[in-house]
């Protein structure tokens, strides 16, 4: 497996972080770096295992779906960058 | 009584209940040090205020009696645990600012056993890093020194392993996600342990990869370890991993006995090229434990070498989808935007400006293994050989081994900047010996057991059965008081 500049672009893209293009190249190449370090996972036979969902065998608590919280506005908004009118700001969403 | 900041949280403890010395006193002490040591880098956000205010009402709760044992000990905060009111940052720029209006579970159980914070700790950016060095705020400095240079103190904790080690506080909080309290504790001749996954809560502390992080104590010595363990322990509605179990006094278990006990040598730890002294520090604390009474056997973890790739799919993949909540709009960094900029163009600059590089870089590795076509060839088979990987570990328990003993890390500490130009994959090796700990669950507990030739420390790393933090305490004080472990950094600082 080889990541090339277009997939490097792609995942940045998905990751909604920034990248110049001038930086691709380099980027590509430590991503060919981490996942042939990764590959040695192929080695290894993991027929009729399965994926681990939880590394202690307990079960979930559960509770009732009530409202246990809430009504703390100020608090919530207290350090966003842009809060108005009781609102997260942000630019312009929908033309 | 000189040098109060020197002493460990049992000592102060039972000065402050036989009045000979008040918390108040402590934490002068201490917040003079940290004033003095900022060459350490250690205190990144410093609360002299609160820390005295903490302090006055412990000595009236001592003094009114029966006050719990960490009442009144001045202790350094990781920059990861969300304090209320107090910058919590993660290390990073993209939460610049950030002061939550809320306290982390463990901290908060610290404050209410009547602990003093006199402050921030650094840290790797968002726990990625094994060196410090990827902190917003700059390295943190190892109190130990050769030739002039000025070393690692390991990471991600390791603003917390710098501050213990130089005395600047009686112990700290850590987090481990991959070995962040073990490495770092073994880089500075402190004890640190990470406790089984689920003894300690999780809610408040800046998420890294939430099936690995566990919170633990960062101590001079074993004993304290167990005291403030127990202290940071419980179950938390909060953090549905939490464990419903009761917490042992495992400072009652520290027995010092182990005859009979079974501790086992994992011979896939044996790496091709080990440098002869971790070799030899490796069977001095076997015969150490052999002497108490303890029979040493050889087994076998045979997937111990895909322990570190399924790692950095696993924790990157679990990384890449926490880190998705940093988008300038809830809290901390937003990028300046130009006109016409539309929401994507705020996210893809506010997170562009706000993550490091090694964030960066962890948070894409993750959303490729995560992503449409590769989930299962990447994600799923990691979480299949980390099934493997905790087999290994079931099979030797199941077997009768009570203990596993292990370097902590391949080297001592090395110079700051010294991987600067290393392929990332370099830097991941610190953690060939801790982090299969994390991917089973297990308890982990790094204990200083002798210096290199440089006279640098070295660790020891005893692994344990699952929810037996107190047997392993207890193999972990035999080896201390085997090693007679006494050397401190001389002060340069």
């Amino acid at each position: 497996m080889s990541i090339d500049i277009e997939t490097a672009r792609k995942v940045a893209h998905l990751a909604r972080i920034r990248v110049e293009e001038d930086r691709l190249p380099a980027l590509a190449q430590e991503f060919n770096d981490i996942l042939g370090f990764i590959e040695q996972l192929n080695e290894v036979d993991v027929e009729g295992i399965e994926p681990m969902t939880s590394v202690t065998p307990m079960r979930l608590k559960r509770r009732a779906d009530v409202v246990t919280d809430g009504d703390q506005q100020e608090k919530i908004l207290k350090n966003a960058p842009d809060a108005r009118e009781g609102f997260f700001a942000v630019p312009k969403v929908v033309e | 009584m000189t040098e109060l900041n020197k002493l460990t949280i049992a000592a102060a403890r039972d000065a402050l209940k036989a009045g000979d010395v008040t918390s108040v006193e402590l934490t002068r002490a201490c917040l003079t040090e940290i004033d003095a040591a900022d060459a350490l880098g250690a205190f990144v956000h410093k609360t002299p205020d609160l820390a005295l205010e903490q302090a006055a009402a412990a000595d009236t709760r001592i003094k009114a009696g029966d006050a719990p044992d960490m009442c009144g000990i001045p202790l350094g905060i990781k920059d990861l645990f969300c304090t209320k009111g107090v910058n919590s940052q993660a290390a990073s720029a993209i939460l610049n600012g950030f002061r939550p209006e809320y306290e982390s579970t463990v901290s908060q159980n610290l404050l209410d056993a009547g602990a003093v914070m006199l402050g921030k700790l650094n840290m790797d950016e968002f726990a990625m890093g094994s060196s410090n060095e990827t902190s917003v705020y700059g390295n943190a400095v190892n109190p130990w020194k050769v030739d002039g240079r000025n070393l690692t103190p390991g990471g991600s904790s390791g603003g917390s392993a710098s501050a213990v080690a130089a005395d600047l506080c009686l112990a700290a909080t850590g987090t481990d996600t991959g070995g962040s309290i073990r490495q770092p504790a073994a880089f500075t001749g402190i004890t640190g342990i990470k406790p089984t996954y689920g003894r300690c809560s999780r809610w408040g502390i800046v998420a890294f990869a939430s099936s690995l992080d566990q919170a633990g104590p960062m101590t001079k010595d074993v004993r304290d370890a167990a005291i403030m363990l127990e202290a940071m322990c419980g179950h938390d509605p909060k953090d549905s991993t939490s464990a419903d179990l009761p917490v042992p006094n495992f400072e009652a278990m520290l027995t010092g006995d182990i005859k009979g006990k079974v501790i086992g040598i994992p011979r896939e730890y044996r790496m091709d090229g080990m440098p002869a002294e971790i070799e030899k520090l490796w069977s001095d604390g076997s015969a150490m434990l052999k002497d108490a009474g303890a029979e040493i056997r050889d087994i076998s973890l045979p997937h111990t070498k895909y322990a570190l790739p399924a790692y950095y799919v696993i924790a990157p993949a679990e990384a890449s989808s926490n880190l998705a909540r940093y988008d300038g709009v809830k809290y901390g960094h937003r990028a300046k935007l130009a006109a016409g900029d539309g929401i994507n163009d705020m996210y893809e600059k506010t997170r562009a400006e706000g993550f490091g590089d090694e964030v960066q870089r962890r948070v894409m590795v993750g959303t490729y293994v995560l992503s449409a076509g590769f989930y299962d060839a990447y994600y799923n088979r990691a979480r299949r050989v980390r099934n493997l990987i905790k087999r290994d570990f079931e099979t030797v328990f199941a077997e009768g081994v009570d203990a596993i003993l292990t370097p902590a890390t391949p080297s001592a500490a090395f110079g700051l900047g010294e991987m600067a130009d290393a392929d990332p994959v370099k830097m991941y090796l610190n953690d060939v010996f801790t982090v299969t700990v994390n991917l089973a669950g297990l308890p982990g507990i790094s204990v200083p057991a002798g210096l290199d030739a440089q006279g640098l420390p070295l660790g020891l790393q005893l692994i344990g059965r699952p929810w037996e933090e107190g047997d392993l305490l207890n193999f972990a004080q035999v080896l201390e008081d085997r090693a007679g472990f006494v050397a401190k950094p001389a002060k340069w600082w």
